[in-house]
């Protein structure tokens, strides 16, 4: 089965086969230099921009801003879930995330 | 490429979607396939159908939409009836119960708790007095704004009322302007108040006069491209168009096909006229207007009256709002009446729906401030009407702090929020009203609450403007707000200063309490709070704001956008009773 990975409502969510599954308004920790200087960067991700699926991994391009320093950036590649049998297993924003680089290069 | 959006338009939008409503909902919620939702929560807009957010599958909001906010005899209590037998929740909210309907800052009634299976009976029992959802959400004209007192204001210049119902009848159900590329928001103003707010929507009619053929004739200047949204706020730009009251409808399909045929289809983020004027300047968008979308010359902008606007304006003089007892241009009074945040249980609304008619002609109005107006109240009337107790709470002379206050709808629905808003704005306008003194002469003080960049409860026009975030304190993740000041519409509009970021929103009570102490100590005479932050910059703004807890209690500080419903015993998303079938039932998931 194909998966529907999509942004919905203005970049409010990532909706996955039909079903809202991350939403912006949570707040993600960011391995250092992944976002800013910040150790670790607590990100609160105000909106979505676009979806991808790398492998089994889903990932987002996204706007956030850090709630330390105050950085507000792009975040290309941030892994919030994984496909497993059709089915999504959404990451813990609050657990450290990794940034996911193209072409499988990921750590 | 065009939008996923963009491609489930293509296969069916418009009219047509009537007809699967009503299909679905004499099927259930359970008959619309799982692999489609998406595509029919989109489509459903277009009939004011909005899908509630996570945690509250199945329920859906209803918005109506009355051109100019105003609803005719029998309409408010129609909608308050449905209100009373549709819109109860699986809930309580604490402040309000259950049983309430919305009045919104685009002058429409927003009911939530709606079931698919109801919708027919809903859309038939509007109809039957008047009334319509039609394109009060989606990609197409969105409801037209304007006087709320049109036909009856001693401020009126030219009849907006008439203007906005003929563009109302001329663009709604119109297949050529129903499939827009993102929302499209008119308003009309006719009145030397600028009630209308024309500065924040994509197309804005507002009063004029001009020399034409030796004659001195009424009419609107046209502006296009304003919007308030993500992080982007423009006013609307003046395309120095000039258009009689019979002109008026032709120049505004020339926009909206203009709009239709130029806008952006491939990036939703892009798509809205704002950026299609950045993008084109200006001059560019009327040469485009007269060489394709008009068949006669368009005038030249004409003398316009913005210099007397004071709506929403924050200085000193003039009339900032609608609230009061003002006469008519017919010797009768209209009554305008605080709803704070916006929000009347029905038990309240009967009794106002019960007023009206009985002191006065029986309609009600509604203000881009989320407020109401009783219109054609004879003056041996008013002071019974205004005896009767539920106008204690929906005053026509309420406190400052509770006047100026506007919230959207926030995490309890909306899925676009960051933060609660209601409740929490409620609390801030009952702390402050018993806890800070404004400073002399201050009469009027707008804070307006928005969860998110939306910025659907006009954060930036405001004199203390607050947008939902989120901060960590004491290590754990709360609920915040940005803190911006200074905002307002007239004749020189001003978005507000981001001075302060990411406020606990605990704290910013005891912020706004030390900045009008501040404001108070250095202000300059009988200087307004706006012009007071013009004068200095946003180090100094910043330095006047001291965030700080106080006895102000927050109950809202978690996430609140991770539970079903905010104020809910257990709240936790697996204790959502969403989706559910008609009669409420949890609908088992297949896990």
């Amino acid at each position: 089965m194909s998966i529907a990975l999509r942004t919905l409502d203005d970049g409010a969510w990532i909706s996955i086969n039909d079903s809202r599954q991350v939403s912006v308004s949570d707040v993600w920790s960011l391995t250092t230099g992944a976002f800013c200087d910040c150790s670790p960067a607590y990100v609160l991700l105000e909106a979505f921009v676009d979806v991808d699926i790398d492998g089994s991994i889903v990932v987002v391009h996204a706007v956030g801003q850090c709630l330390e320093c105050g950085t507000r950036d792009s975040i290309e590649r941030l892994p919030v879930g994984r496909i497993v049998n059709d089915d999504f297993y959404p990451y813990d924003p609050e657990g450290v995330q990794w940034l996911v680089e193209p072409d499988g290069e990921r750590p | 490429m065009p939008t996923d959006v963009e491609h489930w338009k293509d296969e069916l939008y418009g009219t047509e979607i009537r007809a699967e409503i009503e299909r679905f909902a004499e099927e259930g919620w359970e008959s619309i396939p799982e692999d489609e939702r998406d595509a029919w929560f989109e489509r459903f807009k277009w009939f004011g159908l909005y899908h509630q957010r996570a945690g509250q599958e199945s329920y859906f909001m209803l918005r109506i939409g009355p051109p100019s906010g105003v609803l005719k005899p029998g309409q408010f209590r129609r909608i308050v009836e449905i209100a009373d037998e549709f819109s109860r929740g699986p809930a309580e909210n604490p402040e309000f119960g259950n049983g309430w309907l919305d009045v919104t800052t685009r002058q429409a009634i927003q009911l939530h708790w709606i079931r698919l299976e109801d919708v027919p009976e809903l859309f038939d029992r509007l109809e039957d007095v008047g009334l319509s959802t039609v394109q009060a959400c989606g990609d197409s004209w969105r409801n037209i704004v304007g006087c709320p007192v049109a036909g009856k204001d001693k401020h009126e210049h030219v009849d907006a009322g008439a203007l906005a119902t003929e563009l109302n009848e001329t663009f709604k159900q119109n297949e050529a302007h129903s499939n827009l590329p993102r929302k499209w928001k008119v308003s009309v103003t006719g009145c030397d108040e600028g009630c209308g707010q024309g500065d924040i929507n994509d197309l804005s009619f507002e009063p004029a006069e001009k020399e034409l053929n030796g004659e001195t004739v009424t009419g609107y200047n046209v502006r296009v491209g304003g919007g308030l949204s993500r992080n982007e706020p423009r006013f609307a730009r003046n395309i120095d168009v000039f258009a009689t009251p019979e002109q008026a409808v032709d120049v505004a399909g020339g926009l909206s096909a203009l709009f239709r045929d130029h806008g952006d289809r491939e990036n939703r983020y892009n798509a809205r006229m704002k950026f299609l004027v950045d993008e084109w300047g200006p001059e560019n968008v009327r040469e485009t207007l007269q060489a394709d979308y008009v068949d006669f010359e368009l005038e030249t902008a004409g003398d316009d009256l913005r210099e007397s606007y004071s709506y929403n304006a924050g200085d000193a003089d003039g009339k900032h709002d609608h609230v009061g007892v003002h006469e008519q241009v017919d010797g009768k009074y209209y009554v305008g009446l605080n709803v704070l945040v916006g929000r009347i249980g029905v038990n309240d609304a009967y009794e106002i729906a019960d007023a009206a008619e009985a002191y006065a002609s029986g309609e009600v109005r509604l203000t881009q401030r989320q407020n109401i107006i009783l219109t054609d109240v004879p003056e041996e009337n008013l002071d019974a009407l205004l005896a009767e107790p539920v106008f204690e709470e929906y005053s026509p002379d309420p406190h400052p702090f509770q006047r100026g206050s506007i919230a959207c709808t926030g995490t309890e629905f909306c899925s676009l929020s960051i933060v609660e808003t209601k409740n929490r704005q409620v609390r801030y306008a009952r702390w402050l009203k018993e806890n800070v003194d404004l400073p002399d002469g201050v009469e009027n003080f707008h804070i307006h609450l928005s969860g998110c960049t939306a910025s659907c409860a006009q954060p930036q026009i405001a004199d203390v403007s607050l947008r939902g975030m989120k901060t960590r304190k004491n290590g754990e993740p709360v609920e915040a707000l940005d803190i911006g000041l200074g905002g307002g519409l007239g004749e020189n509009p001003q978005f507000a200063s981001w001075v302060a970021e990411r406020i606990p929103a605990d704290e910013v009570p005891g912020a706004i309490a030390t900045l009008l102490e501040n404001f108070a100590a250095a202000r300059d005479g009988s200087e307004s709070f706006r012009e007071f932050v013009l004068e200095r910059d946003d180090e100094e703004l910043a330095d006047l704001i001291e965030p700080e807890e106080t006895d102000y209690d927050d109950p809202y500080m978690h996430n609140t956008k991770r539970t079903w419903y905010p104020y809910a015993e257990d709240d936790d998303l697996e204790a959502s009773p969403a989706p559910a079938r008609a009669d409420g039932t949890p609908i088992p998931s297949d896990d």
